[in-house]
């Protein structure tokens, strides 16, 4: 079931407020966040956040089609590399 | 022949059948058209006067995406997903279940027919 609408987005306080000041100071730092399950508002766009997924910083780059997302959905937190036969294929 | 909606031609059918052989009409819809259009649902599509069919045809083109734009518009949405990277983009590429089904078993729809793994004993009674 999809989130209320009345609640408005999601979005943890303080990314909201390091956004803000990044676009303020005009200079583009990589955002590091642990902040996976908040929302990617409209005034992300243009900025790159580094996402963390459990391992390391995933930069992304927000564009206009990633509003409404979250930002975990764009920094994959498992590895799968196919199962040994596979590997074994691709080696030789 | 009636043709409905490009290449569609359902025959002998109950109308209400008839018209979901087009791709985005099922029998809800099929049947809202039957009332807007004022036929009888168990009508056959031959009895269908050329008057009455064109003006299912507008009633469609008006009210309903069907076949090709709506296959584009969902072929669209896949692609929007893959292109922008996303977990369930890299889902559809993988072609694997996008919703988080579990795969250790079953997803035989997305993943299509098992595949033998080679040197995998088969259990043994």
């Amino acid at each position: 079931m999809p989130r209320s609408v009345w609640k408005g987005p999601f979005v943890d306080g303080y990314l909201l407020k390091k956004a803000e000041d990044s676009r303020a100071s005009g200079r583009s730092t990589v955002i590091k966040t642990w902040s996976r399950r908040s929302t990617i508002l409209p005034q992300f766009v243009g900025l790159t956040f580094g996402v963390y997924n459990g391992h390391k910083f995933i930069p992304v780059l927000v564009n206009e089609d990633m509003i409404g997302h979250k930002f975990g959905e764009f920094s994959p937190t498992r590895t799968y590399l196919g199962h040994g036969a596979d590997k074994k294929a691709k080696r030789a | 022949m009636a043709r409905i909606a490009g290449v569609n031609i359902p025959t002998g059918k109950r109308v209400e059948i008839a018209l979901t052989y087009i791709h985005g009409i099922g029998r809800t819809t099929a049947q809202k058209i039957c009332v807007q259009v004022g036929i009888p649902p168990e009508r056959r599509v031959f009895d269908l006067t050329d008057d009455e069919l064109s003006r299912i045809r507008d009633m469609i083109d008006r009210d309903h995406q069907v076949e090709g734009d709506l296959r584009r518009e969902h072929a669209m949405n896949v692609k929007r997903l893959m292109d922008l990277g996303c977990y369930r983009g890299l889902r559809h590429r993988r072609g694997l279940p996008v919703r988080g089904q579990r795969t250790h078993t079953n997803a035989r729809t997305r993943k299509g027919p098992a595949k033998a793994i080679a040197g995998k004993k088969k259990a043994v009674k």
